[in-house]
């Protein structure tokens, strides 16, 4: 025979789907939120995402070939996540040298100690977020004020985000409803992303069209969004029922800090939630109930990246102890 | 000092006592009689639970050591007669001494002696390619090269070699500890007599097809023709199914009917050279013995391609 | 809402090319292989030697136990040798190779195309009658039909399902022979129908075969308690597990039989096949083949001879592309890679599928993302990704624990998985190595 023909056991064919596919997804999700930080952040969010993604990419190339000496995977799209993700967790006149240690961290530790892409245990970006949260503080929770399309140089002016504004504001024993009417906060305000915060997680409007492009394309399913932010609704629901002067109401919870974003972006980063269905909902039940924990209790005005990292830990364990429900495994009686 | 690192010191104190206590009269009501002996034997045993001796560990083959009336049936491929001799005397019995085994592989087909039919395109892994199929050339019996038998080697005794695409067995670390003959799909591996000086004689073929359907598939097939049956002066060979096979317990390793085969299937390790014969040369030239590789003299081209795998890590 | 089953399941592109090409009857070969295993269970035993003279349809080896059916010739001429020839697979099988002359047919068979409708067999004779024919699941599995019919002790058979979903891609036999053959499909239901004495039929078929669907609607209210069922489009809806819950939604126990829910599924082919055997004293020697491809001239639907080389019957589709990488018998997701041009047509041959260079290749395989892709497509509700590192560790015991066993190899984890690994083939090593461990763990 002439040509020789292949062998392979079936299936024969395969989905169009890949991994770059799978990052690009995310990455085209995640477009409408960079549009916001743009435009209320100008300048400086369009620097530091650049040098996010740039220092994740060029990291993980290096530790691939000079550490590791293992195949280069930079055009896979994880690492452009991965910094894409670093960016929208950081305030927007944060200096880019952190965001470069931010981001060796992120690879470096979060990734790529672990083995790459796959092996990692927590959510590289949220590792690297965590780890300049907590190395500097003064910087990571400076919050510019937006300042529509204004593509200047200048000093911004720093405020703080709602969520630091009610947790101070509470402290001095102030009531929930005052501190937001001082502050001016509306919620169309929250909802479309006129306020201080991390670049990418002050507008609810474009996180949420992402994260139905997400759904829509089957990148991630329902049950991490679904159950992280159903869980911070009703917990904080029930909160805000026993005491509406002290404890900030459940639309105000979803719409400020890091929930969207982490809910619908981080949360179901791949590689670091559960696999099953089951375990998807606890997970996202335990982000939920740790997030308002910390946001109500704890010393941090927010704890969506607290959260998300604590529970991934949980995942090895959800793996196990959370089958899919077999088809046939109960028995079902044929009596007509 | 200040009350409390006093309290500190009196409350962590107490608290160790009380543990250390309740783990001692724990460990007093759970104790388990067992013969020290099992340890002793445990320790003498190479443990590396490989599983070669039938029991799933060192320990279990210790326990069954120390229960046992005598150790004809007992024996520790890894540590080998050493290693029995000296549980024999932990445990004050006779060692019954065995012959030390290897693995061999029987098969030669190499890339160059059996063309490939089709491209291969599955898990790395040779089950999972024998159960789909017979294998990407047209001998059914032949070597998958897909290196499962490396994979499940726990003694760094198997490794691929490139040139071949066979697994090559490493004499030195082999322990013929079984879990090669286990896994092969095509049941390729036997565990013969090492042989004195590593010197064995076999038939590096499973092939049952018929002469002419073998030797079409692979150039160095058995091909049942039983000269070697005819050649050999022990009545060591038999022939079933167009296969020949050599009787390690009757081999009297006198080389004869390695040259008398027409497609060179019976290989012999570790012999000193042969003096040339140019009139037992044929076609196709493929010269396999290998020991005259293995004492580094290359007398003809041929014999330095095709040297054999299994010899050349002795040197 | 189009009724389908609940788990899991993909929908890979369709690619029916040749769904409008009538079914052709393909010329008959020189030469013809039959083994003498083409269905699960113990090979049938040759009842023929070299140089006898057969004619087509006569018997040539017979069933060899309960599982198993007898075999026949499919052309007339002389055996010239019965001996193990290189069979698709590349593992000798035991085949019986005849020599074509003429085509004379066994006396008894009705070569009339004329529709006989009155079903005279009696119920106790049917089962024979199908085990006589050698017939078999037409679907690709291959199950002695008869085994199926025969009830164990203590189960009931409620429903018979008829399995016209055709849910692989390119394959398009089934959707063809409902077309055409619809009356004749209806009869044979009733006689499956007859002979497990249950009074209710449904015919499950996918939606993508609407001029089918609304063919079979129309024939079937002359036939009472027959019902034809759309269901959604979606893989593996063929399988019978799958196709019962989509269909009475009844979920066959893990382990268990269809039989334990009170159903039996049959393939249309099947019914067919039934009809021919019953109405038309015709043993099962031919079957609808479709040859099909990306770049192959001219996709057909033939019926063809059992033990015709497949390279006749790509002849006669205009021949092999240069570019063929790829030669699949069956679907592209279950079917099996042939390794020679020379392999004989079987009974579970549904299609022959040619594959371009550029398609007949795998993709690189790359780390696990821990996507979870594959257990959400699991239509069993397994996790494709744990059995095969499980397996890959050789921890047989856990595989078994999940419960790898129930797997039926559907494909659609290696289809859908990004990093493109071979989780089926990992689980099938899996799945043989449990069921070894469990068949001497039953000996001791």
């Amino acid at each position: 025979m002439s040509t020789q023909l292949t062998i392979s056991p079936s299936p024969h064919i395969s989905a169009d789907s890949s991994i770059p596919k799978l990052m690009y997804g995310v990455i085209i999700a995640l477009m409408p939120a960079f549009f916001v930080s743009i435009y209320f952040y100008g300048i400086g969010a369009l620097l530091i995402t650049f040098t996010a993604i740039v220092s994740c990419i060029l990291f993980e190339f290096l530790i691939q070939k000079y550490l590791l000496k293992s195949k280069i995977s930079i055009s896979d799209g994880s690492a452009i996540l991965t910094g894409l993700l670093i960016a929208f967790n950081v305030p927007g006149s944060l200096p880019l040298w952190i965001v470069v240690i931010g981001s060796l961290v992120a690879i470096g530790i979060g990734k790529m100690s672990f083995g790459g892409l796959g092996s990692n245990i927590f959510n590289p970006a949220l590792v690297g977020r965590v780890f300049m949260l907590i190395s500097f503080p003064v910087q990571m929770t400076s919050w510019p004020k937006p300042r529509i399309l204004d593509f200047s140089f200048t000093d911004a002016i720093t405020g703080a985000t709602p969520l630091a504004l009610v947790k101070e504001g509470l402290k001095n024993g102030e009531q929930f409803h005052d501190i937001i009417s001082k502050a001016g906060i509306s919620y169309s305000d929250m909802f479309i992303g006129n306020l201080g915060g991390s670049l990418g997680e002050i507008s609810a409007l474009a996180l949420l069209i992402g994260g139905i492009y997400l759904l829509m394309k089957k990148i991630i399913s329902w049950h991490i969004p679904v159950s992280v932010l159903g869980t911070m609704f009703v917990f904080s629901g029930i909160l805000w029922l026993t005491n509406k002067n002290i404890y900030a109401d459940p639309v105000f919870h979803l719409l400020t800090g890091g929930a969207l974003l982490g809910a619908i972006y981080m949360a179901t980063d791949m590689v670091t939630s559960p696999m099953t269905p089951k375990g998807q909902i606890i997970f996202g039940v335990g982000i939920g109930i740790l997030t308002i924990l910390i946001r109500a209790f704890g010393a941090y005005p927010e704890g969506v990246s607290f959260a998300i990292l604590i529970m991934n830990a949980f995942v090895p364990i959800l793996n196990i102890y959370t089958k899919p429900k077999r088809f046939g495994e109960i028995k079902i009686q044929s009596k007509e | 000092m200040s009350p409390v690192v006093i309290i500190t010191i009196i409350s962590l104190s107490s608290i160790g006592i009380v543990s250390a206590l309740i783990l001692y009269f724990i460990a007093q009501k759970f104790k388990v009689f067992e013969d020290p002996r099992i340890d002793k034997v445990e320790e003498a045993l190479p443990s590396a639970n490989c599983g070669g001796c039938g029991f799933p560990g060192c320990r279990n083959f210790a326990e069954a050591c120390v229960k046992a009336d005598d150790l004809s049936n007992l024996h520790c491929p890894v540590g080998g007669n050493d290693t029995m001799s000296s549980v024999a005397s932990i445990l004050g019995m006779d060692a019954v001494a065995q012959v030390k085994k290897i693995a061999v592989l029987r098969c030669n087909g190499a890339c160059e002696y059996r063309p490939n039919t089709n491209i291969y395109e599955g898990a790395d892994n040779c089950t999972v390619a024998a159960n789909l199929y017979g294998g990407d050339t047209g001998c059914e019996f032949g070597c998958l090269g897909l290196g499962e038998c490396v994979e499940v080697c726990d003694f760094d005794a198997l490794y691929m070699d490139e040139k071949t695409g066979m697994p090559v067995v490493v004499e030195d670390n082999c322990t013929a500890c079984n879990a090669c003959v286990e896994v092969c799909p095509k049941d390729l591996f036997e565990l013969r007599k090492q042989g004195p000086k590593g010197r064995r004689i076999y038939i590096a073929c499973r092939n049952e097809d018929k002469g002419g359907i073998a030797k079409k598939a692979c150039a160095v097939a058995c091909i049942g023709c039983s000269k070697c049956v005819k050649e050999c002066p022990h009545d060591a060979i038999t022939i079933e199914n167009f296969l020949a096979f050599i009787h390690d317990d009757k081999c009297k390793l006198c080389r004869k009917c390695v040259p008398v085969c027409p497609t060179n299937a019976i290989l012999e390790t570790n012999f000193p050279p042969r003096k040339p014969k140019p009139e037992i040369k044929k076609e196709p030239v493929v010269d396999l013995k290998q020991s005259i590789v293995a004492e580094g003299k290359v007398n003809e081209p041929e014999a330095k391609n095709n040297s054999n795998k299994e010899t050349s890590d002795n040197n | 809402m189009l009724k389908t089953f609940s788990k899991g399941g993909i929908h890979p592109p369709e690619n029916k090319f040749s769904v409008d090409k009538a079914i052709e009857v393909l010329p008959l070969p020189q030469k013809v292989s039959i083994p003498i295993a083409q269905h699960i269970g113990a090979p049938a035993t040759p009842v023929v030697n070299k140089n006898d003279e057969v004619k087509t349809g006569q018997i040539i080896a017979k069933s060899a136990g309960f599982v198993s059916t007898n075999i026949h010739s499919s052309v007339s001429g002389k055996v010239v040798k019965i001996d193990k020839i290189v069979e698709s697979s590349g593992y000798k099988k035991t085949s019986v190779v005849i020599e074509v002359k003429g085509d004379e047919w066994v006396e008894t068979i009705d070569r009339s195309l004329d529709l006989k409708k009155e079903i005279t067999i009696e119920q106790s004779d049917i089962i024979n009658k199908i085990l006589d024919a050698g017939i078999v699941g037409l679907g690709g599995a291959t199950f002695p039909s008869h085994v199926k019919l025969s009830v164990p002790k203590g189960k009931k058979a409620e429903i018979l399902i008829i399995n016209g979903v055709e849910c692989e891609p390119y394959l398009t036999s089934d959707h063809r022979l409902m077309l055409e053959k619809g009356e004749e499909v209806l009869v044979g239901t009733k006689i499956l129908m007859k002979a497990l004495g249950v009074t209710k039929a449904i015919i499950g078929i996918e939606n993508n075969k609407k001029d089918a669907i609304e063919h079979l609607i129309s024939l079937s209210k002359e036939y009472d308690g027959i019902e034809v069922n759309a269901l959604k489009v979606k893989y593996p809806q063929g399988g019978e597990k799958q196709l019962i819950q989509a269909l009475i939604n009844r979920e066959v126990p893990s382990g268990g039989l269809p039989i334990d829910v009170g159903a039996v599924v049959h393939n249309v082919g099947t019914a067919y096949a039934v009809y021919e055997a019953v109405q038309k004293n015709k043993p099962l020697f031919e079957r609808v083949v479709t040859v099909t491809g990306d770049s192959i001239q001219k996709t057909s639907n033939f019926i063809a001879r059992i033990g015709t080389p497949v390279s006749e019957l790509i002849e006669a589709a205009g021949g092999k592309p240069d570019d063929t990488g790829k030669i699949v018998s069956g679907g592209p997701m279950m079917g099996k890679a042939l390794n020679s041009l020379d392999a004989p047509v079987t009974k579970g041959t549904s299609g022959i599928l040619l594959f371009p260079e550029n398609k007949a290749h795998r993709k690189e395989t790359k780390p696990c993302i821990r996507c979870a892709k594959c257990v959400s497509v699991c239509p069993m509700g397994l996790e494709p990704f744990l059995l095969m590192t499980l397996t890959q560790k050789r921890l047989f015991d856990k595989v078994e624990k999940e419960n790898a066993l129930d797997c039926i190899e559907c494909g659609s984890c290696s289809y859908t998985c990004p990093a493109d690994r071979p989780l089926l083939d990992y689980i099938r090593l899996g799945k043989s190595n449990v069921s070894q461990i469990i068949r001497s763990r039953n000996k001791k």
